[in-house]
């Protein structure tokens, strides 16, 4: 079964500079692939060359070297166009036109069966949340709405796989989960989700794997769990009721104490540290303990080790 | 084919919606509503003025709106990027072209045709209220049917205008593409002058120049037939069929010219 998303040594130059132009390579030799069903997240902080692969995917720019192929095919091939959605970063359609209008056109450039097109628009708008606005023209859509407009057109034809470029950009916390349930249920249906994001949290919850840029190159590609690990880095107790003798003793076997509120505290303990024995000297000493738990790496530090590194290491080669 | 229809049919109702070119439309209208009232101010010159009026509002508003919804089949697609959404889908860039240049020659053809159906009514009304001896006085019936001819003409200049409007947009920022579409069609209207600098000048190499632009740019004086039909005077089917065939051809090398950029242009 070819690969949802395969790519080998893709290469962009740019050329910069007006009056002696120069080239500036946005990506540096990404080889990556992305198997049929997964969810697979394109991470990096702006300007690492995340949009510019993206684009190199849709063929909105041509490469500088390597090539790329989405579901077995060359990117500008037209049938793979039928099986693919894609929203761009920030979209942006057609003022004069309604949600509605807006679908319907882009469901029939996607040869959806003309029987099925008007059914089709009203279930996809609905399924983005925009169902009440479907006729109101999108010059008067706030950046949030046009967003969802933006993923219904990427989804309504029922697509095999869905490229989206920062998807919950410009959304609010309500947007932000109904995407990320939107995703959810792609992926629930077959659907290769590959989207590329700079909030880890989303990545984190949504993603089997994932991919880090940093300055035009792929420095970490894997599953989550084996990239962040599950082993404990530390404790966290929270308890209340801690006296200042109590908390003077705390201070000598905790890593670091931090008081929420009079006699409210957050002991922080080494990964080595016996919490169990915390646990009992904070019940006999008449404290009571709110919560417990185990401190482990989160994708955050793990891309902020990437990042740093990476950046370390090409500032080296300046 | 299916693919150039729906883009057509998308651009044709997007552009029959924006306002601007909906206001020109309206404006033009009511100044040829308005150009009887005009015609009142000249004794004898009436319907001369009405028709000179009237075909002047048609060819500078049907310019007017094949730039400003030309340079934004293209230019501003690209520059507010909802191009990407478009061409990622099943349609080839070409099929791209040639979608929005219909959509926007049947856009042309709708709002000449509403100005050209009011100008009709002030000539009819024209006719209906001037006496018989005042009539027979016109150079030229009120409702001479090669007004029509005329219009044809017009409208066929102003789909060389949009097809260079395109032209310029695949490459060229929205404002640069409308100072060059301006710029040919001024130049378009003197390239006459370019063929005949020869005459004017001794400088064997600025003659040369002059007869190359006068190859590359649009000749768009032979669309303007509007004196010889004002004033009566017979156009020849040879002239109409010939400028009509130029204007075919000229298009089909600008929408090749489009085509050729635009397929291997980067949207960044």
């Amino acid at each position: 079964m070819p690969a949802a998303i395969e790519t080998q040594g893709l290469s962009k130059d740019f050329r910069v500079g007006f009056w002696r132009p120069r080239p500036y390579r946005a990506l540096h030799e990404l080889t990556l692939r992305v198997e049929p069903g997964e969810v697979f997240g394109f991470l990096g902080p702006n300007g690492a060359g995340k949009s510019t692969t993206i684009k190199l995917l849709m063929q909105l720019i041509y490469p500088s070297g390597g090539e790329a192929r989405i579901l077995g095919r060359p990117p500008g091939d037209l049938s793979v166009r039928r099986r693919l959605g894609y929203l761009a970063e920030n979209p942006y359609y057609y003022d004069y036109l309604t949600a509605e209008e807006v679908l319907t056109y882009f469901a029939r450039l996607l040869h959806v069966p003309a029987a099925e097109v008007s059914a089709r628009v009203s279930r996809t708008l609905d399924e983005v949340g925009i169902g009440a606005e479907r006729r109101l023209r999108l010059r008067q859509f706030s950046k949030g709405m046009l967003q969802r407009v933006g993923l219904a057109q990427a989804i309504i034809h029922e697509p095999e796989l869905v490229v989206l470029d920062e998807p919950m950009s410009g959304l609010d916390p309500i947007g932000r989960r109904h995407v990320r349930d939107l995703i959810v249920r792609l992926r629930d249906r077959g659907c290769t989700v590959f989207f590329s994001s700079h909030i880890l949290s989303d990545a984190e919850v949504l993603c089997s794997r994932v991919g880090i840029m940093v300055q035009g190159r792929l420095v970490s590609s894997g599953r989550l769990s084996e990239m962040v690990g599950y082993e404990v880095k530390g404790w966290e107790i929270v308890a209340t009721g801690i006296n200042a003798a109590l908390e003077a003793e705390l201070r000598t076997k905790a890593r670091s104490l931090a008081a929420h509120a009079d006699g409210h505290y957050a002991i922080h303990l080494a990964a080595d540290a016996k919490p169990e024995q915390i646990l009992a000297e904070l019940s006999s000493r008449g404290a009571t303990v709110e919560s417990m738990n185990p401190i482990r790496d989160t994708l955050e530090d793990f891309f902020l080790r990437q990042v740093t590194s990476a950046e370390t290491r090409q500032t080296g080669h300046l | 084919m299916r693919a150039i229809a729906l883009v057509a049919g998308a651009v044709f109702r997007e552009s029959v919606r924006d306002r601007v070119p909906f206001g020109m439309v309206i404006f033009a209208t009511l100044l040829l509503g308005a150009s009887f009232l005009i015609a009142q101010l000249t004794a004898g010159q009436d319907m001369k003025i009405i028709k000179d009026l009237g075909l002047a509002a048609l060819s500078i508003f049907g310019l007017l709106i094949a730039v400003f919804i030309g340079i934004g089949l293209v230019s501003k697609e690209v520059e507010r990027k909802s191009i990407y959404a478009l061409i990622t889908k099943p349609i080839s860039r070409e099929q791209f072209i040639l979608g929005k240049y219909a959509g926007l020659v049947f856009t042309l053809i709708t709002n000449l045709s509403a100005m050209t159906a009011v100008f009709y009514l002030v000539l009819l009304y024209m006719n209906a209220t001037t006496s018989e001896i005042a009539r027979q006085a016109w150079p030229a019936p009120a409702m001479d049917p090669r007004l029509l001819v005329a219009v044809t003409l017009i409208l066929a200049e102003l789909m060389v205008v949009t097809a260079l409007a395109l032209f310029f947009s695949t490459f060229s920022s929205p404002l640069l593409s409308t100072v060059l579409t301006l710029g040919f069609w001024v130049a378009g209207h003197f390239s006459e002058d370019l063929r005949q600098f020869n005459q004017v000048v001794e400088m064997p190499i600025a003659a040369w120049i002059a007869k190359a632009l006068y190859y590359v740019l649009p000749n768009l004086s032979p669309f303007d037939i509007k004196a010889e039909v004002v004033h009566g005077m017979p156009v020849p089917a040879m002239h109409v069929a010939y400028t009509l065939a130029y204007a075919v051809l000229y298009i089909s090398i600008l929408l090749l010219g489009a085509i050729a950029i635009f397929r291997r242009r980067d949207f960044k």
